[in-house]
């Protein structure tokens, strides 16, 4: 045997590994040739024709168009929300060394690592305690909860790489806080919370579970989507709208792969 | 006044003035008390996580010890045991056991077939063809839940591309066969425990790929080589070498696969039978049934065996390998 670590890996290996791939991806790719399909009633395969005017309904549907922008705004307001908290967080933990900094990593990583619907029945629970009504704000309190973990991770990461005598040269030539942070802090992390804020985005704009018990009568893109899952009203709509989604949030991960790589986590890696 | 300032007074002109208003203030004050810009720090997050997270846990948890009374449907808050009590009824003992042995089965699958994926990745992957493993890894862990639960529901329908591969390879009998069995079978595939189990799988198998790579990557080439050259078949070298260094990794990623599968109830309600799972129990509880005191009780089930979980996985160093 060689001992050079370039020997090609043996046959069977090579099958399982790409045996396992397909089984991750063919499923992705069957839906993109449903969304052309002609038939309506039923998911018959092979498909008894092709088809492009289910983009056209789709987009003359006013309830796609009202799910889809109750996401973004969703989205875009709870991935604010975490990327302040989250960097506010990983710059403390990073910075200093104190007491209960284990606990504030935990308290951070706890309503990922917790059963979405843990999370979810707990928030619901928690409003009709307060008497608060469902409303967009119930909707954006859960999401930005556990988009936090994801900048906070990106963020970690990043000033673990930084080093901190940068923030000590930068004061030393007489820069004050604000001015180091804006100077110095931030392009030092900027990508890192480039990354962590598509990731939140496209964890916020996919979410499913807590969004069922945070949201009233309102419909989120998934729960629009859920509700075609369990009562199937236009399926070649729902096909359509399946394929966009994916392409959707395959340009962040793309995107905050990209922003990421070389670095010692890339972005990503534990959802 | 600045540290500047101060310097300037005792010993020589400084090179810069002092930042003078509110601003400079501020830096000064960050600057030398840094406990201050800590705890402004800490402030916001801790004070969201802990009011609007840990708050409503605890409310949740608080709810766990009322019970309802049976004859109006209120809830009765006092103190009691008794909706833990309703837990050991045969057939929510029956929903958890259920979950539970669906979830160590779906972790032992996802096991199985992470591991040559993550293998591969791991130690022949070079280049150009790691980008491309890691990315074909990581475009399903963050593809949309439901669409990928959506491509199930298409690939298992009964006229779907399962049934359609199946008879162009002249394999109908063999589906047949298997769903006519007790308990894995059904009507289709996508009403059966089988179909539950295919789509549990293939939603979290990245959740299991991720840690197993990394902690493959830790495993010097060179031990794997002075095995080989001690005279060790490759099989020997897998069970006594590989595997053991790579049991922290599956641990970690089978923390995942275990956790999700404990809480989910979108799979079960869409692709599956209509027995429950723990995750459909505690929805069903909370909406239709109204009983959130129980659907508190069932969600503390997950809540304990996690932490169990948790706990063994900690002392096999299941936590350096995520």
């Amino acid at each position: 045997m060689r001992s050079d670590g370039s020997q090609s890996a043996p046959l069977s290996l090579k099958i399982a590994a790409a045996c396992g791939l397909l089984f991750l991806h063919l499923p992705i790719l069957l839906i993109f040739v449903y969304a052309f399909t002609t038939e309506e009633k039923s998911f018959v395969w092979p498909p008894p024709g092709l088809t492009t005017q289910w983009f056209a309904v789709t987009w003359n549907r006013p309830d796609v168009w009202q799910a889809l922008s109750l996401s973004v705004r969703v989205a875009a307001i709870s991935t604010a929300i975490a990327l302040v908290l989250g960097t506010l967080c990983s710059a403390a933990v990073s910075r200093t060394k104190f007491f209960g900094r284990e606990t504030i990593s935990l308290l951070v990583i706890l309503p990922i690592a917790l059963p979405g619907i843990i999370t979810g029945i707990a928030l619901r629970s928690a409003f009709s305690l307060a008497d608060i009504p469902f409303s967009f704000w119930t909707i954006v309190l859960g999401h930005a909860t556990f988009c936090v973990v994801v900048v906070y991770n990106n963020a970690v990461a990043r000033f673990r790489r930084t080093s901190g005598s940068m923030i000590e040269a930068s004061m030393d030539l007489g820069a004050d806080g604000f001015q180091t942070f804006r100077h110095v802090v931030l392009p030092n992390i900027a990508t890192a919370l480039l990354a962590g804020g598509m990731l939140a985005f496209a964890l916020s704009f996919d979410e499913v579970i807590v969004t069922t018990f945070t949201a009233g009568q309102q419909q989120t893109l998934p729960i629009w989507m859920l509700e075609e899952l369990i009562r199937p009203r236009q399926r070649p709509v729902t096909n359509v709208v399946a394929m966009v989604v994916v392409l959707v949030t395959l340009l962040p991960i793309l995107a905050a792969y990209y922003l990421t790589r070389g670095g010692d986590q890339i972005a990503g890696s534990g959802k | 006044m600045s540290l500047d300032a101060a310097i300037q007074r005792a010993t020589a002109p400084a090179i810069l003035p002092g930042s003078g208003g509110v601003r400079g203030a501020l830096s000064d004050l960050f600057w030398r008390r840094p406990k201050v810009l800590l705890l402004l720090m800490l402030l916001p997050p801790v004070l969201w996580l802990g009011i609007v997270y840990i708050g409503s846990l605890f409310a949740l948890l608080a709810q766990s010890f009322f019970s309802i009374d049976e004859f109006s449907g209120l809830i009765n808050r006092q103190f009691t045991l008794k909706t833990y009590g309703d837990l050991f009824q045969a057939a929510n003992l029956d929903i958890i056991l259920r979950t539970v042995t669906m979830a160590a089965l779906v972790t032992l699958a996802s096991a199985i077939i992470a591991f040559p994926i993550a293998y591969y990745a791991a130690r022949y992957a070079r280049g150009r063809w790691k980008a491309l493993f890691y990315l074909g890894i990581m475009l399903p862990l963050w593809s949309s839940y439901l669409v990928k639960i959506y491509a199930w529901k298409l690939i298992l329908a009964k006229e779907g591309i399962l049934t359609w591969l199946f008879g162009k390879l002249h394999l109908q009998w063999l589906i047949d066969a298997w769903l006519s069995l007790p308990v894995v079978g059904g009507n289709s595939l996508s009403v059966s425990f089988t179909g539950t189990f295919i789509v549990f799988v293939y939603v979290w198998l990245p959740f299991m790929i991720l840690p197993v790579q990394a902690a493959l990557e830790r495993v010097p080439g060179n031990l794997v080589e002075a095995s080989s050259d001690l005279g060790a078949s490759p099989g020997q070298t897998f069970r006594n070498v590989l595997f053991p260094l790579a049991l922290p990794g599956i641990v970690a990623g089978s923390i995942f696969t275990f956790s999700l599968t404990l809480g989910d109830y979108i799979i079960p309600q869409i692709i599956g039978t209509s027995r429950l799972f723990i995750g459909q129990a505690v929805y069903s509880q909370q909406g239709t049934a109204g009983n959130i005191p129980l659907a508190a009780a069932f969600t503390v089930v997950p809540i304990v065996i996690m932490g169990f979980y948790l706990w063994g996985a900690k002392r096999m160093g299941a936590f350096d390998a995520l």
